[in-house]
């Protein structure tokens, strides 16, 4: 992190590093990366010209030699431990203008939305402080303001921090959420998912800003089964919209599907694809549904958008645990909340306090550089369960046990909790 | 901006920001009443409230890594057809919001002439979400956004037609964690060789327990070489992963007789008919020749074309592959079946076929 061989930037315009690796990647219909880095080094007088020559001229390199030439290091603004990705050059001395080329990773509003003022307003600090490279956005759902010099840092994240953005996650620690558009502009969407997004993050800033958790914590909120946002393979707490009562159906937008279609059509797509067999299509072109069987996998509300629906009974699944490959393999979250209504003020806030309670069983139960649900798989999913104060569900398994090494003992006082819950759902009383 | 590092501002700690400020008014206005959707054409979405409002979204690739200049005009073109509102999609398409229909064409027309592809939507293959690669990943095996240029370069009409029997959804990830994440096409480093270790580096670099530690095969052991403490690898353990790699950087995974692609089929993130699935292995030992990865490019071509003439509606890769068996799905792509294929790892009994169904 040495500071000593300052830039003389103004000599350096007139030497454009070749770049014939990259150069090939101008033609084609698809935008070009490249064409965009090019005008960045090529803009005359900017004082972050010269630092996109010498990364274009290191990115060549590593397309020359196939190798990355970055390392990894410890930035951070005022307050804050987390949020930005160091990036030191190890082939500075080549190209010693992009010897630092840090990432700050910024929290998107729920959903991507954005006005162009508040575009142009970011893309303006990016400009006065960094290289002018902006991802939109990365796999965590950052904005990712990419190419800052140690010493512009703490200016750049003051300048973003006035527009009204935050740093996002970085390290062990509570890492960016990320929503689908939803209830924005998806009849789909089963719940508020942005307000559940920043309802949960912002109560849990702390736990971003100043990483101090075994390993990542990762949020998505995906509005029905579609998971637009991949929450169930990627997030250590996928939250995912369903309902419990019936599909609604429009049965003359049924009929009306089928006149288009054909009836064969609608069958081999709605009917025959269903993965529970509860469609049927009736005589006289009107569909019976069999909403006992359904298991709310989307199918033919996406086919039919117009004749069928979420019902009304909207509320939220949760399922922990999913996680990427490093190190023990790709997991899928696993269902652990089948069924929680989100109406009220009072059912979010439970919501957010049932994050809390998972996020503190992982604090205090993970080991080092461990994701949920490898703590899950360690620990069996009863001692998580247990953890967490939620009761065992048919849901959350594909069916029950194969192996028979398990000690049972206790069996008819579990048995016996469930029928209580069972009487209790059902609105009975029960004797103590 | 003067330096006045002895009183740095303390930071407002806003977290996310509100996403109200900034949406198109019709979706605010619309936002948890809408009735259905349809899409007159590729690339664009018309959405129907209940209030009977409508809204067209007009959606078109981008490079993802983005230059001020492209947001820019971006922006322009968001100024002058949709009320200067936009937003981005997971894979990062940008989406321009309009509620006069009239506005539709002279938008796509103009996203054309600016070199933005319309598309993205419904039976298309979208947009590859990708990693960081040589531009900024501090362990890279490959490039991501290079390489996912001449795939969409290849990919361009599927992009912008709705010709697939279902949508397909390609990830590219740089080395083998898969931040890249579950596709129907997933194109990932895949290592071939154990790290080559430079014992002069790492005792100084390196945490040495919390490296054993990362190892997933137990390879991983402390050494003293020439007298250094170090780390040595049980090569006949070791599975190549890389994971070592990020924590002790002198454990060098990357190289040319190592770094290799391979292709994976299946993944599926949505729960809509089958369950979510992970992306299995189709073919591994694919050269990593970036720029433009030709050998890699012209497999995915061959399994995008067998899927489009043999699924049916609907049916994404993984299932299509159910249905067809791995047999034809081997056939039919020309590749070859190995006993790398068979899976070794935690569950793989799960993966094997335990019955007498086959396929001919």
């Amino acid at each position: 992190m040495k500071d000593g061989d300052h830039k003389d930037g103004k000599a350096k315009e007139a030497e454009i590093h070749p770049t014939p690796m990259l150069d090939q990647l101008e033609d084609g219909p698809w935008p070009s990366f490249v064409t965009g880095l090019k005008r960045l080094r090529d803009a005359k007088g900017e004082r972050y010209a010269p630092m996109m020559n010498d990364l274009m001229g290191q990115l060549n390199h590593s397309y020359e030699n196939r190798k990355g030439y970055w390392k990894g290091g410890v930035v951070s603004v005022y307050g804050y431990g987390g949020g930005i990705i160091p990036r030191y050059s190890e082939v500075s001395e080549k190209f010693p203008e992009s010897k630092e080329f840090h990432t700050l990773r910024v929290m998107p509003p729920p959903g991507f939305h954005y006005t162009t003022e508040i575009l142009r307003k970011l893309c303006d600090v990016w400009e006065e402080h960094g290289s002018g490279l902006i991802a939109l956005h990365g796999q965590s759902g950052d904005i990712m303001l990419q190419g800052c010099t140690t010493e512009n840092t703490q200016a750049a994240f003051d300048a973003i921090n006035e527009l009204g953005f935050d740093l996002g996650g970085a390290g062990p620690a509570l890492r960016t959420a990320m929503s689908c558009v939803g209830a924005a502009r998806c009849e789909q969407s089963c719940f508020d998912e942005a307000k559940l997004h920043r309802g949960i993050i912002n109560r849990f800033l702390d736990e971003m800003h100043r990483p101090s958790l075994p390993y990542k914590f990762k949020f998505k909120f995906s509005g029905c089964g579609n998971d637009c946002v991949n929450a169930i393979h990627r997030a250590d707490f996928a939250v995912i919209g369903t309902w419990r009562d019936d599909i609604k159906i429009n049965q003359a937008k049924v009929k009306e599907h089928i006149a288009e279609k054909g009836r064969k059509y609608t069958i081999d797509t709605v009917v025959s694809m269903c993965p529970t067999r509860a469609i049927s299509l009736n005589d006289d072109d009107t569909m019976d549904i069999d909403n006992r069987s359904c298991v709310r996998c989307m199918h033919c509300i996406n086919v039919m958008t117009k004749a069928l629906s979420p019902g009304d009974d909207k509320g939220v699944s949760v399922m922990i645990g999913g996680k990427r490959s490093l190190k023990v393999g790709d997991m899928m979250g696993i269902m652990v909340k089948p069924f929680v209504k989100l109406d009220t003020e009072e059912d979010y806030e439970e919501m957010e306090e049932f994050a809390e309670t998972c996020i503190e069983f992982f604090a205090d139960n993970a080991l080092e550089h461990e994701r949920v649900g490898e703590t899950i798989d360690r620990i069996g999913l009863p001692a998580f369960l247990e953890a967490v104060g939620v009761e065992a569900d048919p849901n959350m398994v594909n069916h029950p046990r194969t192996s028979s090494y398990v000690r049972t003992d206790d069996f008819d006082e579990e048995a016996a909790k469930w029928f209580e819950r069972k009487a209790l759902d059902a609105g009975m009383t029960v004797d103590g | 901006m003067s330096n006045e590092k002895a009183t740095p501002r303390a930071a407002d700690e806003v977290g996310v920001p509100d996403h109200f400020q900034y949406m198109h008014p019709v979706l605010e206005k619309n936002h948890g009443n809408w009735d259905y959707h349809d899409r007159p054409r590729a690339g664009v979405l018309h959405h129907v409230s209940k209030s009977g409002d409508e809204v067209y979204t007009v959606r078109a690739g981008t490079q993802r890594q983005m230059d001020v200049f492209t947001i820019r005009k971006l922006c322009d073109i968001g100024d002058e057809f949709a009320d200067g509102h936009v937003r981005f999609t997971t894979r990062s398409n940008i989406e321009y919001m309009v509620a006069d229909e009239a506005k539709v064409q002279p938008l796509i027309d103009k996203l054309g002439e600016e070199g933005f592809p319309v598309g993205g939507t419904g039976a298309s293959v979208s947009m590859i979400s990708h990693t960081q690669g040589w531009l900024h990943c501090d362990i890279p095996g490959t490039d991501a956004s290079g390489v996912v240029k001449g795939l969409m370069d290849m990919l361009h009409e599927e992009f912008i037609h709705e010709n697939m029997p279902n949508r397909v959804r390609i990830t590219t990830s740089c080395c083998q964690i898969n931040c890249g994440g579950q596709g129907d096409i997933a194109v990932n480093v895949q290592y071939t060789k154990p790290p080559k270790i430079n014992h002069d580096l790492v005792a100084n670099v390196c945490e040495r327990p919390a490296v054993v530690a990362r190892c997933p095969v137990a390879a991983i052991r402390p050494a003293m070489v020439d007298g250094k403490a170090t780390l040595e690898i049980d090569e006949k353990k070791c599975v190549c992963c890389g994971a070592c790699y990020p924590p002790c950087p002198p454990m060098q995974i990357n190289g040319a007789d190592s770094t290799k692609i391979a292709i994976w089929v299946g993944g599926k993130h949505s729960n809509a008919r089958s369950k979510p699935t992970f992306h299995k292995l189709a073919v591994a030992n694919l050269p990593n020749n970036a720029p433009h990865w030709p050998e890699v490019n012209a497999v995915v071509k061959r399994i995008i074309q067998a899927y489009k003439k043999d699924a049916k509606h609907w049916e994404r890769m993984g299932e299509w592959i159910e249905r067809i068996g791995w047999s034809r799905f081997f056939d039919m792509t020309d590749l070859a079946f190995t006993k790398h294929h068979l899976d070794t790892w935690t569950g793989a009994r799960k993966t094997m076929n335990q019955s007498a169904h086959i396929h001919f």
